[in-house]
């Protein structure tokens, strides 16, 4: 029965009671972050020990990592200025009134339904969508697929998770994978069993938990052999957050012959720094597909991998990046090839306009003994105007000489023969720009869920309103 | 009533040096123009002028259809009044499908007062009539979903300038087919589709020294350009006469300006 199947998934909140602000448990932390911080969220969650350990020890290496100094401009992010756990129950509720009023419009033009605008903007903590989780949950759950969060699988599901937590993104691998390790919060964990393909693509955003949304959400994802799974977070609406820090860990595991398509749009609100570490393995003869939108933040720093770990394995990364004012979005790939017999490929189309910045950083890597490898890297910027601008960082690492490494680049202003072409047709400056923006990204939308697609067209046209002319 | 384009006194430059110096000109709706003379004398430059290309900087002159200025309009206004030029070499717009562009194009000039995010023509329609014309034109429906000039073919790049000329259905159509590097199936697809196209409710400004393109739309009127003006007006004859007999005879009739033209290889005009 799709109730029990509800209290099976979400009984996390309810069961601690920390939905009811009355509870004993009700729990924010202060801000800053020190071992007692820790303690207190892992205590919260009534966690493990070894979670607890694996925090402690994550924390311990957050302090000791140097703040990246390549990337963004990091400098003005003050650790101790954040709240580091916020129950979603008792997250500050923004009042509507105080959600900026260009974000409240976007959500009228976008035609965003009330309930669902009050969630985005922080307004309402919870989006309710019920009826549609607890149908497609009753049927995955028959197939003996796991979607929830990554509380309840901590909870529900210990041995599976321990297995694979923390060993794809281990907490030293950087500053801000250790932070996550420490504070992590919410997220999704997902196991598809083997032969398991799944239709329709699973969405963070329609989960009932709010945890999804968070500032340090850790998302698990084991896609067994021969199975098959898309799954897609985050929303092309513009997401309003008062904190500043948005940090999150994605570990994803495809195992023989299986094939997963990890799809992102974020459209974070311009105060939030994005620092995101996100990596896939990749057994024989898998495939292994991310498609990264990154619409919003003030700085974003992501880079999905792919591991190929054995032979016949195939990576794909599609990122799109939009830099608008004063916003950085320093995104691409790396592509690992542990394996002989892999290959990968990496599509990114960036665009930059009133002095943003959008900058490709990718990493293509044959490690010795992967024979027979092929990569082929694309990367196309495209500028709207003079003050904006744009970086290609492309780092090849070859270890073995069979291989077939390619790699372009490309970077191109909206040409004046173009828009005057359009504009010939009777279409304004701000029609044929967007018309051309839209274009230079179609290859990308085209790969995305048709809601998001549509959206996420919308939402240029939009952005490019009063960009030119 | 029947409209006029009408051209005076055009003074143009490009990057500070004069191109066009003085050109008039008036085509009534109906009426077939053939404008010619040798490379460089400023042919494309008219036309490019005329629809609004920012490159070109008007110094002195007027461009009017109807009375309205034309000059102090966007390209896209100066559409929405009836403009329209085929380009020699249309422009690809990556990832732009053919039939969304148009869909677009035909709302604007059709609804001149359309704004952005305002309602596009009923899908229905659109399709109705855009598959009409592209049957008429040979063109495959799958064309519609290709994107705009992305890997076409020089014949399928001039059958999509002829789709929009038939779709945007202009007061004034210019054609830039200066160069005479066009193929034979390119000469048919604009000859014959201009021939289908023109009628009273079209005044035409054909730009060529294509004889076939003239042979299928025989001009009222042939104007012939030397040095950035138009020194000669005559009928079909005078086409002919230019195709038989080059740019010589007009020099020696027009010995002033023919002492202004530019050696040929230093020319850099649009095409």
């Amino acid at each position: 029965m799709a109730t029990d199947l509800k209290n099976d998934v979400d009984v996390g909140d309810y069961q601690f009671g920390f939905h009811d602000p009355t509870d004993e448990y009700v729990f924010k932390s202060r801000k800053g972050i020190d071992a007692e911080i820790v303690r207190q969220i892992s205590q919260m969650k009534k966690e493990p020990k070894w979670m607890l350990d694996f925090r402690l020890k994550s924390l311990e290496i957050f302090f000791q990592k140097p703040i990246p100094t390549w990337g963004g401009e990091l400098s003005d992010l003050d650790f101790q200025d954040i709240y580091y756990y916020v129950k979603a129950s008792e997250r500050e509720e923004q009042n509507w009134d105080d959600v900026p009023d260009d974000i409240r419009k976007t959500y009228d033009r976008l035609g965003i339904p009330e309930a669902e605008k009050k969630y985005l903007a922080g307004v309402k903590a919870q989006y309710e969508s019920e009826v549609v989780y607890g149908s497609l949950q009753e049927d995955l759950a028959k197939q003996g697929v796991i979607f929830t969060d990554t509380d309840s699988g901590l909870r529900d599901h210990e041995d599976l998770l321990k297995e694979y937590f923390g060993t794809i993104i281990p907490p030293s691998d950087n500053k801000f994978a250790a932070l996550n390790s420490a504070v992590w919060s919410g997220g999704s964990f997902v196991y598809v069993p083997p032969g398991v393909h799944i239709e329709f693509p699973l969405q963070a955003y329609f989960r009932i938990n709010s945890e999804n949304m968070g500032q340090f959400e850790r998302t698990l994802v084991i896609v067994d052999e021969g199975a098959s799974a898309h799954y897609v977070e985050g929303c092309t609406a513009p997401t309003y957050s008062s904190e500043s820090l948005h940090s999150a860990v994605v570990e994803i595991v495809v195992k023989r012959n299986g094939r997963f398509r990890y799809t992102t749009i974020q459209n974070w609100s311009n105060n939030v720094y994005n620092l995101v570490t996100k990596r896939a393995m990749a057994y024989g003869d898998s495939v292994m597909e991310w498609v990264d939108g990154n619409l919003g933040s003030k700085l974003t720093m992501k880079y999905p991998a792919i591991y190929l770990m054995e032979p016949g394995a195939r990576g794909e990364t599609l990122s799109i990046a939009f830099a608008g004012d004063s916003q950085h979005q320093d995104a691409g790939s790396k592509m690992v090839h542990c394996a002989p017999h892999t290959s990968s490929r990496v599509v990114s189309k960036s665009i930059s306009k009133d002095g943003g910045r959008s900058s490709y950083r990718g990493l293509v890597k044959v490690n010795p003994g992967a024979t027979d490898c092929k990569s082929n890297v694309v990367c196309d910027a495209l500028m709207l105007d003079e003050s904006s601008r744009s970086d290609t960082y492309p780092y090849i690492e070859i270890e073995e000489d069979d291989v077939a490494i390619e790699h372009e680049a490309s970077v191109s202003k909206i040409g004046e023969e173009q828009l005057f072409y359009l504009m010939s047709r009777g279409l304004s400056e701000t029609e044929a720009s967007s018309m051309i923006v839209t274009g230079f990204i179609e290859p990308l939308v085209k790969e995305l869920p048709m809601e998001y697609a549509v959206e996420l067209n919308r939402l240029i046209e939009l952005q490019m309103e009063g960009s030119v002319g | 009533m029947t409209s006029l384009l009408s051209i005076e006194n055009l003074h143009v430059a490009v990057d500070g040096k004069p191109i066009l110096q003085g050109v008039n000109l008036k085509i009534s709706q109906g009426e077939v123009h053939a404008l010619m003379g040798p490379n460089g004398c400023g042919k494309s430059t008219l036309a490019y002028s005329i629809a609004g290309h920012p490159k070109y900087d008007i110094t002195e002159g007027t461009v009017k259809i109807d009375g309205i200025e034309l000059l102090d309009l966007d390209p896209n206004e100066r559409a929405r009044l009836g403009l329209f030029l085929a380009f020699q070499y249309p422009v690809t717009i990556p990832g732009v499908k053919v039939a969304d562009f148009l869909r677009h194009a035909v709302s604007n000039v059709r609804n001149p007062n359309r704004k952005e995010g305002e309602p596009l023509m009923s899908m229905k329609d659109f399709r109705q009539e855009l598959r009409q014309q592209m049957q008429k034109l040979d063109m495959e429906s799958e064309f519609a979903r290709r994107y705009l000039n992305d890997g076409f073919s020089g014949g399928e790049k001039k059958r999509m300038e002829i789709l929009q000329l038939a779709m945007l259905k202009p007061k004034f159509a210019m054609l830039d087919e200066t160069h005479s590097g066009l193929d034979s199936d390119a000469v048919k697809v604009v000859g014959e589709g201009l021939k289908r196209l023109s009628g009273p409710e079209m005044g035409v400004l054909i730009i060529t020294h294509h004889e076939r393109l003239l042979e299928f739309n025989p001009p009222n009127f042939t104007h012939v350009m030397l040095a950035g003006r138009i020194v000669e007006i005559g009928d079909a004859s005078l086409a002919q006469e230019l195709h038989a007999n080059g740019y010589a005879t007009i020099r020696q009739r027009y010995p002033e300006a023919a002492a202004e033209e530019e050696p040929e290889n230093v020319v850099t005009t649009t095409s």
